[in-house]
């Protein structure tokens, strides 16, 4: 316990850490509280209210359907939240896998594993995103698995170049003295030494799904018939909104996008900075 | 054989078979369509009687899945993707235009986030830890957060607001030009917003990657041994720091190559710039699947062969490689 106490400590000195805490809990609490917070059903739609401009009842203005666009930009942040959330776990923990029984079995599955890597590291993963969804289909799952299962490689590379230094410790050789089998030394005694750079790793990956997930649903490959960022801004280009310069339709959801995903990075950073004693000496 | 050697033929063993991974990809990808993709790839209804039964040629449709699989590798290679169902015309000569034109906006964009990128990386590295470092540091982790296709959205919005640029397309729509001076100049001002753009969201990762790996040699001996024996800052960033931190820098940009090119797709889609994420864009929406099929080779193709550009100039430059 004494071992928490001291990473809130450290936390709550790390200027990068709170700030990144602050937003993505900011967002955290709209994404919760929407059905609160907004004032009219995000899909209610009033004929009459054909891109009404920002007024009193209507502060963002509403869209094409006449549907509430602050109430829309609300709800938005749910499926941001989720989706880099569940993809950035599944990339995660495919990646910590792969990177565990790469790097600590060695030899030819490390050879494998490895060239895996290489191919989806070097591949551009945003165009055969588009193609799988467009060809699967938009389903929240499907979107969350492609990007998830597209976005592990950096995370297995990382690491495996850990592991490669941790299994030569001699706790390792003293748990191989000890006959414990290979998935045990892996999972026991190796992958809390990793965790380190695993937690600051997650952030950065769950920012890069919540900006993969607005993107593609601006190329009309994602989920369009729920509520989220990318779709509202998406709708202000086909619709002409933006090109009839109405500002507080594409404003909002780009900024909240552009903050939620700075939160995550700058908690990753942080997180990086605590965890690795060397970066913190260094940055004093 | 020497270092260089072994270690270029492995690169680029490893890229061939990275091609042929990608071929085979492709071919079962498109298959596991739901539906009966042979019907939607080839034997579409747009597509004339006489179109349909020269694919069912050339592509093996009546044979079994897997000469059918060797002559779609065989096709591949030889640049026949088939027709395009929107276009009605052989998806090559509606692909190799847009990957010119794609060419054109991302080289240059790619070129002057490096430059501008390698500038403020090395300020940022060389004031670590000051006031400036966390400004550029976080601009650049800003620049790399802001949605692509919403900066993009900004950039409309002030030319239109300014009335001063255009904002869609690659040349004036209609418009034709006295000489190749005047369609030049009708090019650069339609891309400088779509540059600007691209550069900007490229701009911001090349700094921060320029600012880690010039940290890192910072940390050098031989940085210290240059510094004790009285080397002024400007020679010792110049002549011992910067060029060891753009080595890494080469292999860290071609590995990101995949991700630039989700910028690229966005940032042409914003302006409508013809290439080939907006023909990837318009295939998705037209249910365009030959193109689509042909368009993931054609980027995979030439992302991998930037890699094994990037491989051979780094053990080039780098001695350690070479003299292995």
């Amino acid at each position: 316990m004494n071992d928490d106490f001291s990473f809130w400590k450290e936390f709550k000195s790390n200027r990068k850490g709170v700030a990144g805490l602050i937003i993505v809990g900011f967002f955290a609490m709209m994404a919760l509280l929407a059905p609160l917070i907004s004032p009219y059903d995000p899909n209610a739609t009033n004929p009459s209210l054909f891109l009404a401009p920002s007024s009193s009842v209507h502060i963002f203005g509403t869209n094409t359907l006449g549907q509430d666009l602050f109430s829309r930009d609300v709800y938005g942040a749910q499926i941001s939240l989720i989706v880099g959330i569940a993809a950035g776990a599944v990339a995660v923990a495919i990646g910590l896998v792969a990177g565990l029984v790469s790097g600590y079995m060695g030899g030819l599955i490390d050879e494998i594993i490895m060239r895996v890597v290489d191919f989806f590291i070097v591949i551009p993963a945003i165009v055969f995103m588009i193609i799988v969804a467009a060809l699967l289909g938009p389903s929240l799952i499907n979107i969350i698995m492609v990007i998830g299962l597209l976005s592990w490689a950096p995370t297995a590379r990382i690491i495996r170049s850990m592991v490669l230094s941790i299994r030569e410790w001699p706790f390792v050789e003293s748990a191989k003295a000890n006959n414990a089998g290979n998935t045990y030394i892996m999972f026991r005694h190796i992958f809390p030494n990793v965790t380190s750079v695993l937690y600051g790793n997650a952030m950065l990956a769950i920012s890069a799904a919540i900006f993969t997930q607005a993107a593609l649903v601006f190329l009309g490959v994602g989920n369009v018939t729920s509520i989220s960022w990318g779709e509202i801004i998406r709708q202000a280009y086909t619709t002409g909104a933006l090109s009839s310069g109405d500002m507080l339709y594409v404003l909002p959801p780009g900024i909240f996008i552009f903050v939620l995903i700075f939160g995550f990075i700058l908690m990753g950073y942080a997180l990086e900075e605590i965890m690795n004693p060397r970066l913190r000496t260094i940055k004093g | 054989m020497s270092g260089f050697q072994k270690y270029i033929s492995k690169r680029i063993i490893f890229a061939a078979i990275s091609i042929f991974i990608i071929f085979t990809f492709d071919f079962f990808l498109f298959r596991l369509m739901p539906g009966n993709p042979i019907q939607i790839l080839y034997r579409s209804p747009a597509l004339s009687p006489s179109q349909i039964a020269s694919l069912e040629q050339q592509f093996g449709l009546n044979l079994p899945m897997w000469q059918q699989y060797l002559l779609f590798i065989k096709n591949t290679f030889s640049g026949n993707f088939g027709i395009s169902i929107y276009y009605h015309q052989s998806v090559s000569s509606v692909l190799f235009p847009a990957l010119l034109n794609s060419l054109i906006l991302l080289i240059p964009a790619t070129i002057i986030a490096i430059f501008l990128g390698i500038i403020t990386g090395k300020i940022a590295a060389w004031r670590r830890g000051t006031t400036l470092d966390g400004a550029i540091t976080g601009g650049s982790m800003a620049l790399y957060s802001i949605p692509t296709f919403w900066l993009g959205g900004m950039f409309i919005l002030l030319a239109i607001y300014t009335r001063s640029l255009p904002v869609s397309g690659m040349y004036t729509t209609g418009a034709s030009f006295p000489s190749f001076a005047a369609q030049l100049a009708d090019l650069l001002n339609h891309m400088i917003l779509p540059l600007t753009t691209l550069t900007l969201v490229l701009f911001g990762q090349f700094t921060i990657i320029m600012r880690n790996s010039l940290i890192d040699v910072l940390e050098e001996d031989y940085i210290n041994f240059a510094k004790s024996k009285g080397a002024s800052d400007n020679y010792l960033l110049a002549r011992h720091a910067v060029p060891n931190a753009e080595l890494p820098m080469i292999s860290v940009i071609a590995v990101n190559l995949g991700l630039s090119v989700g910028g690229a797709i966005l940032t042409e889609v914003v302006f409508s710039w013809p290439g080939i994420g907006f023909l990837i864009f318009n295939a998705v929406n037209a249910r365009d699947y030959p193109v689509l099929q042909a368009a993931f080779v054609i980027v995979a193709v030439v992302i991998v062969l930037a890699n094994i550009v990037a491989d051979i100039l780094y053990s080039y430059l780098d001695p350690r490689i070479r003299y292995q």
